[in-house]
């Protein structure tokens, strides 16, 4: 069966489309939350080196590796919205960058805590810490650039390059970061990688996907408000159960 | 009109706005003032012991510059978007970004290199040695053209928009910290003994990138401000 | 299993239950905004509906 994805990308079509995803992800989301932190609480043995603390990471890492995998795909939609001059990719770009940025400060916010009874400090500039810090300025200057900008086209294509020079930059800014962090001798955050218990790796492993779910689930309801806003004047629009009740 | 030779209209355009920029002298003066108030603010703000100083110069010296950059980065296109001079140079047959990067070659003689001359005079303020100052001047002519390149992308998305100021340091400071890295790393790898090569000449293969990408990148976003 | 126990998580409960509440306070939160947004923009443009049916 050929699927017709061109159908999908016109904005009307994929109002309707997002509407019926929302729950398949949102469900799952909230269902594989409280397995993950069940088995993350209940089932994962307190480890030896850093005790009962350790079990930050169930947040904390899931939310680091999404702040950054969500740029990249923002930056990706962002790409696809300029170059093939789509609409809706560039709603998604848009949809995405308020939760990638939220992840980074949970990130953040997790960092802090779980740094503070491991190595006595809330802050310390370590090379992970540093470019997550670095990572939220680059989402606040997407959300700040587009929110400033009234003509949604103009905004969105600035935006889509900003993002491009952005994730461009990521890797040389993380690059930079770990060099100047090992110059000056910090600290690093070491977990004993290998020697994980099978039942915390599938705690993070089911946080993960949980917080993958919840990404897409939110992203959607964000963009179908998006889709909205900007087709406010089609027929389609007008026609909507929603709108004419 | 005789065709331009790409050259030939890289120096045309320097030369147009340095022109422009001489009979508004006061402007070129504010950053190089904004710069050595904010470098010398470091020591009322410390302590004047040498040995903390000496330390915090080169970091000092990047941000300061870092910083000083940013406040001109709005004059980079907004007088010609104004009086619609931009408007004009958009339809030019010629390549666009070469005319971009007259712009900002334009933009770094004026508002880095004199603070690349003057650095030296404020090193002496937090008691550099010598070596380190030939370092610390090496570090920034390879370093500040870098910000005013990333600086003209910053520049051209904000175009024309209100709070522009201080939109474009949000945009533009977080993709300039590696050069900050490198460029204090530089100088601060001189004073604990250490060669100061490798950061520079990562400075230099940065310039050497931005050199090929940021003209364009620039010139699609002044299109996209344009349209 | 001994409830205070569990929350006191061996005296580092503060920082584990600091963590995993602002993350779900903040992911409550970006729910709320997202639903309250929806309803707002189905509100406007049944408002402007109205007027256009005025017209």
């Amino acid at each position: 069966m050929a699927i017709n994805w061109f159908k999908y990308s016109a904005p009307s079509t994929f109002y309707g489309l997002a509407g019926k995803l929302v729950p398949w992800f949102a469900w799952p989301a909230a269902l594989l939350f409280c397995v993950g932190l069940y088995i993350g609480f209940f089932v994962a043995p307190t480890d030896v080196v850093q005790g009962e603390a350790y079990r930050i990471i169930f947040i904390h890492v899931p939310a680091s590796i999404l702040s950054m995998f969500i740029y990249l795909i923002m930056a990706a939609y962002a790409a696809l919205g300029l170059i093939f001059n789509t609409r809706l990719s560039a709603m998604m770009a848009t949809a995405l960058a308020p939760t990638g940025a939220l992840f980074a400060f949970i990130s953040l916010w997790t960092g802090a805590l779980w740094g503070k009874p491991m190595w006595g400090a809330w802050w310390v500039w370590d090379a992970r810490l540093t470019s997550e810090l670095i990572l939220l300025f680059l989402y606040l200057g997407f959300i700040a650039l587009q929110a400033s900008i009234e003509d949604t086209r103009r905004a969105d294509r600035a935006g889509a390059l900003l993002a491009i020079v952005g994730s461009v930059n990521v890797p040389i800014i993380y690059f930079s970061v770990k060099w100047w962090n090992t110059l000056h001798q910090g600290s690093t955050i070491k977990f004993t990688g290998t020697s994980m218990h099978i039942a915390m790796q599938q705690a993070m492993f089911t946080m993960l996907v949980a917080c993958w779910l919840y990404v897409i689930a939110i992203s959607l309801v964000r963009v179908r408000s998006i889709i909205l806003e900007r087709e406010r004047n089609t027929q389609w629009v007008k026609e909507l159960a929603e709108i004419k009740q | 009109m005789n065709r331009l030779s790409l050259t030939s209209l890289l120096l045309l355009v320097i030369r147009r706005d340095l022109l422009l920029a001489m009979r508004r002298r006061a402007d070129v003066l504010t950053t190089l003032v904004f710069f050595v108030m904010v470098v010398s603010l470091f020591p009322l703000g410390i302590g004047p012991e040498a040995d903390t100083l000496r330390k915090i110069a080169p970091g000092v010296v990047w941000v300061a510059a870092l910083l000083a950059s940013m406040l001109s980065l709005g004059r980079m296109f907004s007088a010609d978007y104004l009086d619609g001079t931009l408007e004009q140079m958009l339809l030019v047959p010629q390549s666009l970004s070469m005319l971009v990067l007259g712009k900002i070659v334009a933009h770094w003689m004026l508002s880095g290199l004199p603070l690349v001359l003057i650095a030296p005079v404020l090193g002496l303020q937090f008691d550099m040695s010598a070596q380190a100052l030939w370092v610390l001047i090496a570090a920034l002519l390879l370093g500040t053209p870098v910000l005013s390149m990333i600086g003209a992308i910053g520049a051209a998305l904000t175009l024309g928009l209100r709070g522009g100021g201080v939109l474009v340091s949000l945009l533009v400071l977080p993709l300039c910290i590696p050069v900050l890295i490198f460029g204090a790393g530089a100088v601060e790898s001189v004073t604990t003994g250490m060669s100061a090569v490798s950061h520079l000449s990562l400075l230099g293969a940065m310039l050497m990138f931005s050199l090929v990408f940021t003209p364009w990148v620039s010139a699609q976003a002044l299109r996209i401000s344009m349209e | 299993m001994n409830w205070a126990e569990f929350f006191a998580m061996k005296g580092y409960g503060f920082y584990v239950w600091g963590s995993y509440g602002v993350a779900l306070l903040v992911l409550l939160l970006e729910i709320v905004l997202v639903r309250h947004k929806r309803t707002i923009t189905l509100q406007q443009l049944r408002l402007m509906r109205d007027v256009g049916d005025e017209e």
